[in-house]
């Protein structure tokens, strides 16, 4: 059914018992996408009613916006006591930006490398790499701590990038392996009989086709850095801070007192770049599927 | 869309494994394969560096102290002095839930102490995991296969499907609390007074509804991803010889997206037995919710060498699931992805 | 020989990860235990220069304004303000992390009550006695308790806390003194229709907090004066049994079992409990929050025991120094500065935390401003510290996990108390 909607789009007209099918079959979709938006968004949703409730109404359960105020966001970006919600998120966004590169610069190497070069000791090194997604995570901190400590690196951004970018390498390093292995890799080849180097055979034919891929892995690799925690919250400094250690520092004005209402502000703040960068990244998406359909 | 894969649309999703034998076979295959190989050190060094220096060097300083018994009090001075060698002794006690007596020797631990909670945790955490992966790989199999037709409004369902994902685990942990809290808008929603983290199978409950509703968005895309790369003349060629749906699910889909499918159920089975955050705030580990890590993060605090050799064991169980899983399963990613399967096919 | 294929790699793995680390200079040095580890309590006593204080989140920023005025006074001897997350866990962490690496930067910090011993008997606080000796007369017995590990203080208490009996001045004419008293007064809640007693009986820290002064106020205690765990007793049994006989009739509400402090609160707030056991915070929300309905009816006082008022557990910190610090004489000073009478108001007027001082809870402007100061001294005079052990994870752990079942009604109360008793003595070596 998948590809067929839209196929039938271009190609199949004329059949009425089709049209009908596929009336039908939009129909289907469009509750399915319902569905799945009240799924994904009611949590959510609640989580920006919060957002904008008057603290002293926090346990209100009225499903519409009720006592509504801005307070909560003063709250969250006001610096006077020391929160730097603001500085957190550009940290956020300069650390997810190098680990998302980096880990993809070298995933993609190490993918090429094990999708397209024949050498000793493949099996080990793809075990290796698997291998490290298997230590518990909270295990890692304490000597990576003192690891840090030893060189000088606490609080610095080196110290929570680095550790981040091992963490989503794994994970890179499969997908974009398992995608490069789905390639069409005679176009490469008969690039390079045109006169194309490996490398621009690389980069010219074979990049274009991976754009998806490479596009999802970006963003499965931005988020996982963009949510990352534990290490976080032992290796920053209020300098470098994340916006996850940001939030979690969030207190209410009076002690045991838990800010619901300011947590979920911050919340709704974190979440609206990664959507801006999700829909910026739809069109890339899109576009790179083009980019290969006209040539 | 996909129509860039048209030259050899049927033939190279199919063949699975061929792709880098156009190095020719027999004469000079050695010294290929010593080229290859120079170039293949250099690609591979940066990966396998950074995992070195930030997951490799931990582990094994966690198997070296979990070999060392943790620092006890003098009862003179009061201080912790030293615990010296340990051999096998805190691997021995965790598995057979043996804690020391205070007259000397071991008891079995006795309910209230992290050693008792060994096999419960384990329970515990591949309860978890199996349910939520398959959950999760239904559920985003589905969000997949609507996303990737075209409709008004998808690239709308596309960027609402990575809000829960986007949210910062410990921001949705307290969002969950707060949906299930007693007062709260679950009850009151569903118009009952269940205890949701007072009582064992809705605290389960909770953690895997929250665990589903987060994480599903990652299977989603990288399901889509995988749909993306099959061109749609291969459903054109089926259905011109009449293949029903299902027949195309089964025929074309799943095969074609399986390789992307393993490496994403692989990657969350990896994940979901390491589960913390979510439990860890939401129940505390309370009514039976206490996984691995969380037992590892508690014993942390109490002693580091017992908790070394707790994080020893639950790699190894990793280790051990990851295999059954490539070997059993047909998740044959490790072979899959060096190329060896091509002889048998 | 297909297995194979699969095992080569991660033994490869294995073996390659080995190695490296050989080559990495050993990682058997960074062994995390801590142990005997301290360092010299004898050195830089004469050391002054500046400093870092660490606390936890400044809810109510009271110690940047303090510190400032600290360094206008002292521009040689300036204080950095380090600020930690606002959980406890997580400050917990961050100093066991930094104190092992001997970070010579944490030169004071403030220590949760309960992690003092543990600190202590790991050799990272200064202890306060001879040459860095701190004056504690004038301060609350208990607080000096807490703050002291086999009977040498190693920290300066900073502010305490105590539980109060928040109840509903329209339903209940006086409160109730004793726990029988107040357990005769549900028939009034009860004809209300709401329910009687919650305190936090989630399994958490604040289910050790009340199941401790369930058994405090009833006479037993958790661990004994040598530290050695003491549940097997009369006292303790019939302290359990009364949160366990209440949860049975109702008069505790089924839901108090998900009950943290704020949920507790909120219950309370809504109108839908009679009695509230919680910390003096609720005092300022339940009085000025919008959707409080009890606000012209909040009674205060202090929690009912057995004859007569009850054994808070205590809570608050304490300023400890590290024994790393290169400006030890420095840091004393700051000390004595977090414990003097004008610092003390100022925490207490302006971050509603309650002063170590026994005097201030007599001060008029202080009683006008904070009405509950006067209920919280008695608290606070009755209250027993929570164990005071280095192995207080263990303890803590105990205590909850066999508390939470026997509360809901899943264990008898004798078997409970025996394994906590059990669980300690296994751990404590």
């Amino acid at each position: 059914m998948t590809a067929a909607t839209e196929l039938r789009a271009q190609q199949d007209r004329g059949r009425k018992v089709a049209q009908n099918r596929e009336k039908w079959a939009q129909g289907r979709t469009y509750i399915s996408a319902l569905v799945i938006l009240i799924w994904c968004l009611a949590p959510a949703y609640w989580m920006v009613v919060t957002a904008f409730r008057d603290v002293g109404f926090t346990y209100d359960t009225s499903i519409l916006p009720s006592h509504v105020t801005l307070d909560n966001f003063k709250t969250a970006f006001d610096t006077s006591f020391g929160n730097r919600f603001g500085q957190a998120l550009l940290n956020s966004v300069f650390i997810g930006v190098v680990v998302t590169v980096v880990s993809l610069l070298i995933g993609v190497f190490a993918a090429y490398a094990l999708a397209r070069l024949n050498f000793r000791f493949k099996f080990l090194v793809l075990g290796f790499i698997l291998g490290a997604s298997m230590f518990p995570g909270v295990a890692l901190i304490t000597p990576l701590f003192q690891l840090f400590t030893n060189i000088g690196w606490m609080g610095t951004y080196q110290a929570l990038i680095i550790p981040n970018i091992s963490f989503v390498l794994p994970l890179t390093v499969y997908t974009m392996t398992s995608f490069f292995r789905e390639m069409p890799w005679e176009l490469e080849e008969s690039a390079r009989v045109d006169g194309c180097t490996q490398g621009q055979a690389f980069r010219k034919v074979i990049m274009p086709l991976a754009a998806p891929a490479i596009f999802t892995t970006a963003i499965l690799a931005f988020i996982s850095s963009w949510n990352e925690f534990l290490i976080a919250s032992q290796l920053s400094s209020d300098a470098t801070q994340p916006v996850t250690v940001a939030i979690a520092s969030f207190a209410g004005a009076q002690p045991n007192q838990i800010p619901y209402t300011a947590i979920m502000a911050a919340g709704t703040i974190v979440t609206i770049p990664l959507v801006i960068l999700v829909l910026v990244f739809q069109r890339k998406i899109v576009a790179g599927l083009t980019a290969g359909a006209v040539k | 869309m996909a129509t860039e894969l048209g030259p050899t649309p049927v033939k190279k999703p199919a063949s699975g494994g061929n792709g880098l034998h156009h190095a020719p076979k027999g004469v000079g295959e050695d010294n290929v394969i010593a080229r290859q190989g120079k170039w293949a050190s250099w690609l591979l060094a940066p990966t396998i560096i950074a995992l070195a220096v930030v997951i490799v060097y931990p582990i094994i300083s966690a198997i070296v102290m979990s070999f060392q018994a943790d620092a006890g009090v003098d009862p003179e001075t009061g201080f912790f002095t030293e615990g010296g060698p340990a051999g096998f002794t805190n691997y021995i006690n965790w598995i057979a839930q043996q804690c020391a007596s205070p007259a000397g020797g071991t008891v079995a631990c006795p309910p209230g102490t992290l050693g008792s909670q060994f096999w419960s945790a384990t329970a515990t955490t591949f309860f978890f995991t199996v349910v939520t992966v398959a959950l999760e790989t239904v559920l985003g199999f589905w969000m997949a296969m609507i996303m990737a037709r075209t409709f008004k409004g998808r690239s709308l369902v596309r960027a609402a499907v990575l809000v829960p994902w986007a949210i910062p685990t410990a921001v949705t942990a307290k969002l969950w609390l707060f949906i299930f809290a007693f007062e709260g808008i679950a009850n009151k929603l569903f118009n009952t007074t269940i205890l949701w983290t007072g009582s064992e199978w809705p605290a389960k409950w909770a953690v895997i509804i929250a665990d589903v509703w987060k994480t599903t968005p990652f299977m989603a895309l990288l399901i889509l991803a995988g749909l993306q790369m099959i061109p749609a003349e291969v459903y054109e060629a089926a259905k011109v010889d009449g293949a029903t749906a299902w027949q195309r699910f089964r025929m074309i889909t799943l095969p074609l997206v399986k390789p992307a499918l393993m490496v994403a159920i692989l990657f969350r089975t990896l994940d979901a037995l390491r589960m913390f955050d979510l439990p860890y705030i939401l129940t505390g580990g309370a009514n039976n919710t206490t996984t691995l890590s969380i037992l590892v993060i508690n014993q942390i605090r109490q002693g580091f060498n017992v908790a070394a050799a707790l994080s020893t064991i639950t790699f190894i169980i990793i280790f051990l699931v990851a295999f059954i899983f490539v070997r059993f399963l047909g998740a044959n990613v490790v072979e899959q992805q060096t190329g060896a399967s091509k002889g048998k096919k | 020989m297909k297995n194979r294929k699969y095992l080569l790699p991660a033994a490869a793995a294995g073996v390659l990860a080995l190695s490296l680390t050989a080559c990495g200079g050993g990682g058997s040095s960074s062994g995390g235990g801590g142990a005997a580890g301290g360092g010299d309590a004898a050195a830089n006593l004469d050391g002054r220069g500046p400093i870092t204080y660490v606390q936890g989140k400044d809810n109510s920023n009271v110690v940047r304004p303090l510190i400032e005025k600290w360094n206008k006074a002292h521009p040689d001897e300036k204080v950095t303000f380090k600020e930690q997350t606002d959980q406890a866990d997580q400050q917990h962490d961050d100093l066991v992390q930094n104190f092992q690496a001997k970070n010579a930067n944490y030169d004071v910090v403030s220590v949760d009550v309960v992690w003092t011993a543990e600190f202590a008997a790991k050799g990272w606080l200064q202890p306060l006695k001879d040459k860095m000796a701190l004056d504690t007369s004038g301060m609350l017995e208990p607080t000096i308790e807490a703050a002291s590990y086999k009977g040498t203080l190693y920290a300066a208490p900073e502010s305490s806390d105590g539980g109060i009996l928040y109840y509903r001045k329209d339903l209940v004419p006086t409160a109730p003194k004793t726990w029988d008293e107040m357990m005769g007064m549900c028939s009034i809640a009860k004809a209300k229709n709401i329910g009687c007693y919650a305190g936090q009986f989630s399994k958490y820290e604040g289910l050790t907090v009340n199941a401790s002064e369930a058994i405090n106020s009833f006479g037993g205690s958790v661990l004994d004066k040598d530290g050695k765990p003491s549940l097997n007793t009369e006292e303790a049994k019939a302290g359990l049994n009364n949160l366990v006989k209440a949860y049975a009739d109702g008069n505790i509400p089924k839901e108090a079992i998900t009950y943290k402090e704020e949920e507790s609160r909120q219950a309370f707030q809504d109108g839908k409990l009679l009695f509230l056991r919680n910390w003096p915070y609720v005092y300022n929300l339940a009085t000025t929050e919008g959707s409080s309905k009890v606000k012209d009816v909040l009674g205060m006082a202090p929690l009912p025991g057995k004859d007569g008022p009850g054994a808070s557990s205590l809570g608050g910190h304490s300023a400890g120094m590290s024994v790393y610090s290169k400006n030890k004489a420095t840091a004393l000073d700051f000390l004595k500065f977090l414990t003097t009478e004008e610092t003390q108001k100022f925490f207490a007027t302006q971050g509603s935390l309650a002063p170590v001082l026994t005097k201030l809870y007599d001060d008029k402007e202080l009683v006008a401003k904070l009405p509950y100061l006067p209920v919280l001294k008695t608290s606070i005079e009755n209250a027993v510290p929570r164990p005071v052990t280095p192995f207080y994870p263990a303890v803590t752990k105990a205590i909850q996990d066999n508390a939470y079942p026997a509360i809901k009604g899943e264990k008898p109360v004798d078997a409970a108390l025996s394994d906590m008793q059990k669980s300690i003595e296994t751990q404590s070596k």
